[in-house]
């Protein structure tokens, strides 16, 4: 029976519980990183039908994120491989009761990465006016999906005694979850034009500020509509930051992010940047600390319910992997940081590149 | 009805077949792209790097489409597998992360810098940030086929009384002895497809007239690397790679080789038909006790045979068996071509051989054919094992699942792909339409 818990009793017995919420936060900070960098290859493409207007501003868009976007959406990757050995329960029931939607997911994503790569390889009109047409609803409906996606996982599903549930388009479009769907695709259009403002300039610079300020102001009403909704719908969020008062960092990280970007909506780019990554993680942090520790929740049983004890690996299996990819991590981060730096600054346009 | 496990195993065998036509190139020309990068910082001659620029257009189309269908299969293992995954994720999960943490990072990470860097970063970085991507191409390749290997020969791991297992040892998993030449086998299988490719491009412009100078380059790389690895893609990495079926998968050797009954001194089949219903090989031609020989070094060895084992246990006979053979006879017709590449070559009359450039050309997609024969032979013979001895296909896949939605992604992935490679060809083409462009600087 897949939720069954050989590992939880004795786990905590030994102590050795430690490593299953250590991986449980790697994976928070890995689907975080994840938003923060792909967040923004994301909402670039949501919005620059709107922001770059002819060839050479959309040529513009894409090689601000060119360089970048491919390593960015390596961190997804990283992270659905990490949850595979952490929690091998856990990932097998929500990918395959997620089934359709992780299905549409992929071809969005092929869509996307696909767009970007193709549309400056032939000099036509007609050719690039397709290829930015599936840039933006690649990036667009990606952004809402995965919103959609965390709102099912804060809602519950509808998880039976053997860890498995099917999760048809009725079910995982439900009111709840559409409304974090919005709120993903706000916050990350958000944070693709202030990436946007950062790399460009002139009338691009200009169209972007505009677009940030305005979403700005979505992004408010969203989050405040979404936390109050998700205190309604989450059995685990009050209960879970009475119990870790400190764990009010992160909403506060998000209260900050937003109070940050409201002085930065029409200048300071760099700051407007800033803001919406701190938006981002402290909401993205914001909800593991309200679905801890369920991974999975079930909304008929509270029993049947993956948590980080019942459906993670053993404990052997916990640390082996967590030194393993951490080494690599740390790696990673060094020279992930490099290659951001050597691309910093505005965007010029190169014969080679997008 | 479709049987929910063959749609499950055709949805993953598409997807995972046709994405793996690009980590081919990715792998093999990545590295010969290093090499003429490395050639280029050594000697300054603008040849290498006019024709490192070329390969890395191609390189970056291929890149893109590879990450693109390679997504799908991760996903797989949850959305199609689950029971699987279930079943042994903390054992071969250990290396599955590994493939993006170093590898997909490492390739994807530097490809940036190599494709929009130069002129923005020295050269020493441009140079080594070409290094990275291959290296890190190179690298996945370990982990994922790792994660294959344990597949084949599951290692380091304890069973409890309920039958789940967990894992004993990380390094048992890293280092399973069926990885490692299994890897060298896949790896330079890649190589090899690359340097046709490299081969077949260059025969094109010679035949055509165009590009001399960066054709003369490509063919006469293609030879060189082209011999070496077509011999070593039989020995030693086939013969080793055997050597691990032949300890390990008993049924899958059996199968491959069409052996149906046990012999001491088995013959090895070089063609005939299986006909799996009266255990036999129709119109055989075979060398006789060889297979012994190929098998454990002895002439006379005894070799179990199909009937050995219970039906139930035989992987698909035809599928394998042809899929192996397939396989073994291209591989011994590029030893031949290659050989006769390098005999022209040393005589100075390779670049002129309008006959031998034809047969060159023409070669390019066989390889494609060999690399994903010999996965099919791999992965078919594994059956009815996904995890041999431990746990069957049929036990492995998302019960959750209907049939119903798993055709219908099938179809879509087919649709998709259909499109998708459809705009490869296209693009690919039209790079080897427009040529090498000498650049100054």
């Amino acid at each position: 029976m897949i939720g069954s818990a050989p590992y939880a009793a004795a786990d905590v017995a030994r102590g050795t519980e430690r490593m299953n919420i250590v991986w449980f936060w790697t994976l928070a900070v890995m689907l975080t990183a994840y938003a923060v960098l792909d967040g923004y290859d994301l909402g670039a493409g949501a919005v620059h039908l709107w922001l770059a207007k002819g060839n050479e501003e959309r040529r513009i868009v894409l090689n601000a994120i060119g360089p970048v976007w491919n390593g960015n959406e390596v961190w997804l990757i990283a992270a659905g491989g990490m949850m595979v050995v952490s929690f091998p329960r856990v990932y097998a029931s929500g990918f395959s009761g997620f089934y359709l939607a992780l299905m549409v997911v992929l071809w969005l994503l092929i869509l996307r990465g696909v767009s970007i790569e193709f549309r400056g390889q032939v000099d036509h009109e007609l050719w690039r006016a397709f290829w930015d047409a599936g840039f933006c609803i690649g990036s667009l409906l990606i952004a809402l999906l995965l919103g959609v996606a965390l709102g099912n996982v804060l809602h519950g599903l509808p998880i039976t005694s053997d860890g498995y549930f099917q999760g048809t388009f009725t079910l995982l479009l439900n009111p709840y979850s559409i409304l974090t769907g919005l709120l993903s695709l706000a916050i990350l259009a958000w944070h693709g034009s202030n990436y946007l403002r950062v790399k460009t300039e002139g009338n691009l610079l200009e169209r972007a500020r505009r677009w940030s300020a305005r979403l700005w102001w979505m992004v408010l009403i969203l989050v405040i509509a979404a936390t109050a909704a998700t205190l309604a719908v989450s059995a685990t969020m009050e209960r879970n930051f009475r119990l870790y008062p400190f764990a009010l960092v992160f909403p506060l990280l998000t209260l900050a992010g937003l109070i940050a970007g409201f002085f930065c909506r029409h200048s300071h780019d760099h700051g407007a940047f800033r803001s919406s990554t701190a938006v981002i993680a402290g909401l993205l942090t914001s909800a593991a600390v309200t679905v801890y520790p369920n991974l999975l929740t079930s909304t008929l049983n509270p029993s049947y319910s993956l948590t980080i004890y019942n459906a993670s690996s053993s404990a052997q299996a916990l640390r082996a992997s967590f030194v393993a990819n951490i080494v690599g991590m740390i790696g990673v981060i060094v020279y992930s940081i490099y290659v951001h730096r050597t691309f910093a600054g505005k965007v010029q346009l190169r014969d080679h590149g997008y | 009805m479709i049987d929910a496990v063959f749609a499950h195993r055709i949805q993953f065998a598409f997807t995972v077949m046709f994405h793996y036509l690009f980590p081919i190139l990715t792998m093999g020309l990545g590295f010969f792209i290093a090499v003429l990068s490395t050639l280029h910082l050594a000697t300054g001659d603008k040849r290498y790097s006019t024709a490192a620029r070329f390969w890395a257009k191609i390189f970056a189309v291929n890149f893109a489409l590879g990450v693109v269908t390679g997504i799908p299969l991760e996903f797989e293992f949850g959305t199609n597998w689950s029971r699987f995954s279930a079943f042994g994720g903390g054992v071969f999960g250990q290396t599955l992360p590994l493939e993006g943490v170093y590898a997909f990072f490492l390739e994807s990470g530097f490809l940036g810098l190599f494709l929009f860097g130069e002129g923005h970063v020295s050269r020493v970085v441009h140079w080594l940030s070409g290094i990275g991507v291959s290296a890190g191409s190179l690298l996945s390749g370990y982990f994922i086929v790792a994660t294959d290997a344990w597949m084949q020969h599951p290692v380091g791991y304890t069973m409890d009384a309920g039958g789940a297992i967990h894992l004993k040892s990380f390094w048992a998993v890293l280092l399973n002895p069926y990885a490692g030449w299994q890897y060298a086998h896949t790896i330079n299988g890649a190589l090899l497809a690359a340097a046709f490719v490299m081969g077949g491009v260059g025969a094109f412009y010679l035949l055509s007239n165009q590009h001399a100078e960066f054709a003369r380059l490509s063919v006469k790389m293609a030879v060189i690397a082209g011999l070496i690895l077509s011999l070593t893609q039989l020995f030693p990495t086939g013969d080793m790679d055997s050597h691990n079926v032949v300890e390990y998968q008993p049924t899958k050797l059996a199968t491959m080789e069409g052996l149906f009954e046990t012999e001491k001194g088995a013959p090895l089949a070089i063609i005939g038909m299986p006909d799996t219903q009266n255990s036999r090989l129709i119109d055989p031609v075979f060398v006789p006790d060889f297979l012994s020989f190929l098998a454990y070094g002895n002439l006379h060895a005894t070799v179990n045979g199909l009937a050995t084992y219970p039906k139930d246990l035989w992987p698909p006979v035809e599928l394998t068996y042809y899929a192996y053979h397939i396989m073994v006879g291209l591989g011994t017709i590029f030893i031949a071509i290659m050989l006769v590449g390098m005999f022209l070559l040393w005589r100075r009359r390779l670049f002129q051989s309008r006959w031998y450039l034809w047969i060159l050309m023409l070669a390019l997609p066989f390889p494609y054919i060999a690399n994903e024969a010999g996965w099919v032979v791999a992965e078919v013979g594994r059956q009815p094992w996904l995890v041999y001895g431990l746990l069957k296909t049929a036990q492995g896949t998302s019960a959750n699942v209907a049939v119903g939605e798993a055709v219908f992604t099938t179809l879509g992935f087919a649709g998709v792909y259909l499109v998708l490679g459809l705009l490869f060809l296209l693009l690919v083409g039209r790079v080897i339409h427009q040529g090498p462009q000498e650049q100054a600087g």
